[in-house]
């Protein structure tokens, strides 16, 4: 059912963890629909120098989230922003359709993320959710 | 491989395959074909298993009609009871925690008209008899209420649940795949009027099953066509998967008290492991009245789906009742029906056993799930902040 590079990535996901002095932590997702995900992140000079995740859901949201960092890691932010869920789907060599929504999650935290960093750091900027809110739980 | 998904599916016995063998190619005849000494020699041995398995649980062979499956026999018993009894009322009684075969059917019916009352179980998964007498109307045509759950093993009052509605005069139908060859089951001590059951449960071929129709139970068909089983169901009998159905029942009825006491000394054994080794774990289900096969937990603050690819990775087959595993966004209802919150119901798993399993197996399961389940927990959000403070 998952791709090599998913089970690769649940089995061995990259970046989890916390960061202590994070300045940007965001969080999607709900308990409630089985799927969490966690944010840390180290921005310096508008540049994620450090990128950690927790996760509390399936195999592929795990591998997602531990995809999305490594996507996101020593970018900047601008790039980061860019980041979609297609292409995190792509780089784990393709998710199955019932799956997807993790992918919209990924992107959903690393955004929620940045989002925080910006209300941290008083910078006004409001991200525009571009994913499928029905599909993330994502309150604004 | 260790597997331990015995209440999806269970592996087929030699001795299974060997009786079934000669009715694929020297006993090919079609059983129905009276004319031919083929056709009589599978007939022959289609109704020596009839009379069989129908002994086994307390029936006669007429009373017994074979299927493709337990889920037929569930569409097969409701439907065709409400069809032919609708007349006399439209009102279905079955619990909140059912199989899918069984609710969905239901569902069904509503849409026709029917009406349903789905009566709720108690944290361990068992209903209530005072409950389904409290739900009979005067509209009343049919109780259905599973023997033993799939997902939590619970095991019904079903000989109380069959007494009441003797008295009240409904039919009573339970779904007793999972407990078929893995509990003493007697239709006319529990006053059951139809039974389902299916042969992969216990040993046997899948895709064949049966349903016992007590003598006298008005019902409608289902599947239409030619004459065979006594004109209530038709299709070219499967000879072979019914030989091997009757050959498989009577090896799991064979020295079952024995048999139930290794797996309920194997499955106590995973229970009480699981809890004492693994903090924030919950059993579901009854904790004596379940199924001897049965282990089923809900571990906090992680889901179900990776922990079963976890274990899989490894090499233990297990289930669980989580959201992603259920192909929907809600987690099983059977979780949800003890009452468990989403979250919580999210993260469970069902290790099921049979015959085949050493303890070997289990010792090396015991070893395994304990830091599969901390190491997705030092992963998961829900868990910061918890650890230590049980």
């Amino acid at each position: 059912m998952y791709s090599e590079k998913v089970m690769d990535h649940f089995s061995n996901p990259r970046n989890v963890g916390e960061i202590e002095d994070a300045n940007a932590v965001g969080t999607v997702g709900n308990a409630k629909c089985g799927d969490i995900m966690k944010i840390y992140m180290k921005i310096e000079n508008d540049i994620i120098v450090d990128i950690k995740f927790k996760t509390f859901g399936c195999g592929a949201a795990v591998a997602t989230s531990s995809m999305a960092t490594e996507l996101v890691k020593g970018k900047s932010i601008d790039e980061a922003l860019q980041l979609t869920n297609k292409a995190v789907v792509e780089a784990l060599d393709g998710l199955p359709p019932a799956k997807l929504h993790c992918s919209v999650l990924a992107e959903e935290a690393i955004r929620a993320a940045i989002q925080d960093y910006y209300d941290k750091s008083g910078i006004e900027k409001k991200i525009e959710c571009s994913g499928d809110c029905e599909h993330c739980h994502h309150t604004h | 491989m260790i597997y331990l998904d015995n209440a999806a599916t269970t592996k087929m016995k030699d001795s299974v395959i060997s009786a079934m063998l000669p009715y694929f190619t020297e006993t090919f005849g079609n059983a129905s074909s009276t004319y031919t000494s083929a056709g009589q020699a599978a007939r022959r041995a289609m109704n020596e298993a009839r009379e069989k398995i129908a002994s086994l649980i307390g029936a006669t062979a007429r009373e017994l009609y074979f299927t493709s499956g337990g889920s037929e026999a569930d569409n097969w018993a409701i439907k065709g009871v409400a069809l032919k009894n609708k007349d006399k009322g439209n009102h279905i009684i079955t619990t909140t925690v059912e199989h899918h075969a069984v609710l969905h059917t239901c569902q069904f019916l509503e849409k026709q008209g029917f009406e349903v009352t789905y009566v709720p179980v108690d944290e361990f998964g068992m209903v209530s008899p005072e409950d389904i007498k409290n739900a009979i109307t005067d509209k009343t045509i049919l109780v259905s209420v599973m023997f033993a759950n799939n997902e939590i093993g619970t095991i019904n009052p079903i000989a109380e649940i069959g007494g009441i509605c003797k008295e009240k005069g409904v039919y009573f139908h339970t779904d007793a795949v999972q407990a078929t060859g893995a509990v003493e089951i007697d239709v006319e001590k529990m006053n059951i009027d139809l039974l389902s059951m299916s042969a992969h449960k216990f040993h046997g071929p899948k895709g064949v099953g049966a349903l016992y129709i007590r003598k006298g139970v008005k019902i409608e068909n289902l599947i239409h066509g030619g004459a065979q089983e006594s004109g209530r169901r038709a299709t070219t009998e499967n000879v072979a998967g019914i030989i091997g159905m009757a050959q498989a029942l009577s090896e799991a009825c064979e020295n079952m008290q024995e048999k139930t006491k290794k797996l309920v000394q194997m499955r106590d054994y995973i229970i009480d492991t699981v809890l004492r080794e693994i903090p924030y774990t919950r059993l579901n289900g009854h904790r004596e009245k379940r199924l001897p096969n049965n282990t089923s937990f809900c571990f906090r603050y992680i889901e179900g789906e990776s922990l079963l690819l976890s274990l899989d990775m490894l090499g233990f087959v297990v289930s669980s009742g989580s959201a992603c595993t259920s192909g929907s966004l809600d987690p099983s209802h059977v979780l949800l029906g003890i009452g468990l919150p989403h979250e919580i119901a999210h993260g469970s798993l069902r290790a099921s056993l049979s015959e085949f399993n050493t303890k070997e197996e289990i010792d090396a399961f015991l070893k395994a799930l304990p830091p599969i389940v901390q190491r997705l927990r030092d992963m998961s959000p829900l868990y910061e902040g918890v650890e230590g403070k049980e």
